[in-house]
């Protein structure tokens, strides 16, 4: 069956970047537009721009939307003053992941939901079901908003000529309404690279208007590789990798992100035990790819979920699931590099970080 | 794309030049710039006998690892070292100093029957 891909508001823009387009989630998004590298090292450098349309945004709003989403999250919304926001985790009731999503809360009573694009049926699904029993409204708005990611150091000084919000009292996790270059939008000072910088809503049709204006004042494009090598860097999952609907939260580096409340399926994550955990592996030699079987003096203990040379430290670097006894910091494993060991070691996790 | 008519092509987009008694090889433009960045390159021991069609080499970008195969069946004679350190040689110069390998080929006619600049070109044009 033929399926027509989905297309960005700045389709055109990737197209006149010379971006190369290929299908992810279902969408035609650029995976680089020059090189992988020089995109990656633009983020970590200076600014770097990605679209990031595809993700999918849901409100949820009524007098029990706090409530709800309580229930539904690992974290603690409750914690979340107006324009603030943060990482969180929809668990299933088999001890697993739904998706891993960032919950903002942008007005008294309303939150809006940031949810991975390959999730947006499924999650939007999920919660249909358990809001059932809350007196909240759901509304998926994933069309309705253009979102873009400006990272790196040099994000702020890019982004504040356009806005008369000074952008050095945004502090991180924040979020607000504002005019960009003239047109409504939202920021919030969030992002997937382990740099600092904004996310950016707008409605499609000022999207590629915007999009073009922080081009101009020197943020890089940049596309799903980078994207990807950047948050690997960062130590950060991603979900259908690192994390799915089987694995344990609890289990993962991400397990902060799970607070002392009543929680949809909270027996099942706590009643498992952490036979494997997800960890970080540096390889000295060789590169990790997704799927390469991971040994500990000879015998198998694991896979590796996500792995690439990192381009800041030219060394492989992988996240992976581990037996939970060569799990700790430290230990040393070996990473099958097309039919040969590759001596790696269990590190902490970033695995880069910014530098200021 | 750049597809120089003095060498031979492979469908798996290596390509081989005659150079005295031995096959050069390397990967064309196409398959440089489909790769993206290189960032390792893995090259066969001299001395090691391959047969036409074997994976002999390994390029890994940052997104992926692809195999190298060999265009013609023989003896390798040498192997490009200055990858070792200058991966990205493969993209800046793919039919130049990005080479990756020679070969003493043991069946000269498997050499003649590799594809033609022109017939190369339409493969590439049935992959974009």
């Amino acid at each position: 069956m033929l399926v027509e891909m989905k297309r960005t508001p700045m389709y055109d823009e990737h197209l006149k970047l010379g971006g190369r387009m290929v299908d992810f989630a279902g969408w035609e998004l650029p995976v680089q537009y020059t090189s992988i590298t020089k995109e990656h090292l633009a983020v970590r450098k200076s600014a770097g721009l990605f679209d990031v349309s595809h993700m999918g945004e849901f409100f949820v709003r009524g007098p029990a939307a706090l409530e709800f989403l309580r229930w539904v999250t690992l974290n603690d919304p409750a914690k979340l003053r107006v324009g603030r926001a943060q990482y969180s985790m929809l668990p299933n009731d088999k001890g697993g992941v739904v998706d891993d999503i960032y919950v903002y809360r942008t007005e008294e009573g309303v939150y809006l939901v940031v949810v991975n694009a390959a999730n947006v049926a499924k999650d939007w699904d999920h919660l249909n079901r358990l809001a059932a029993d809350f007196d909240v409204e759901l509304e998926d708005a994933s069309d309705s908003w253009a979102l873009m990611a400006l990272q790196g150091p040099e994000a702020e000084a890019t982004l504040q000529p356009f806005t008369d919000v000074d952008l050095s009292t945004v502090r991180k996790n924040a979020t607000l309404p504002l005019t960009i270059a003239g047109v409504p939008a939202r920021i919030a000072r969030t992002g997937y690279t382990g740099e600092d910088g904004f996310e950016i809503f707008a409605a499609p049709g000022d999207a590629p208007e915007l999009w073009r204006k922080l081009v101009e004042a020197g943020a890089v494009p940049a596309g799903l590789g980078a994207r990807d090598t950047l948050r690997l860097e960062a130590g950060f999952p991603l979900y259908g990798h690192e994390l799915t609907d089987d694995t344990n939260p609890r289990c993962t580096p991400l397990a902060w992100v799970i607070k002392d409340k009543p929680y949809y399926g909270r027996e099942a994550i706590e009643d498992a035990s952490c036979a494997e955990r997800m960890v970080g592996m540096m390889l000295e030699r060789g590169i990790p790819r997704e799927g390469y079987p991971v040994f500990a003096g000879g015998a198998p203990a694991g896979k590796v979920t996500s792995g690439t040379q990192s381009p800041m430290l030219k060394k492989g670097i992988a996240l992976g699931w581990v037996r939970e006894d060569v799990s700790a910091e430290g230990s040393d494993v070996e990473v099958e590099v097309r039919g040969k060991l590759m001596p790696a070691r269990v590190v902490k996790t970033p695995f880069v970080s910014p530098v200021k | 794309m750049n597809v120089p008519a003095d060498r031979k092509y492979t469908r798996s987009h290596e390509w081989a030049k005659q150079e005295g008694d031995l096959i050069v090889v390397g990967i064309s433009d196409f398959a440089q710039e489909s790769l993206g960045d290189v960032v390792f390159v893995e090259v066969p021991e001299a001395g090691r006998e391959v047969e036409a069609g074997e994976a002999v080499a390994v390029i890994e970008s940052v997104k992926t690892a692809s195999d190298v195969y060999a265009p013609v069946s023989g003896k390798v004679v040498e192997a490009n070292e200055a990858l070792a350190d200058e991966p990205e040689l493969v993209n800046g110069d793919p039919y130049g100093a990005g080479w990756l390998f020679k070969i003493e080929p043991s069946d000269p006619a498997e050499f003649e029957a590799l594809l033609g600049a022109e017939d190369y070109l339409k493969v590439i044009e049935e992959e974009s």
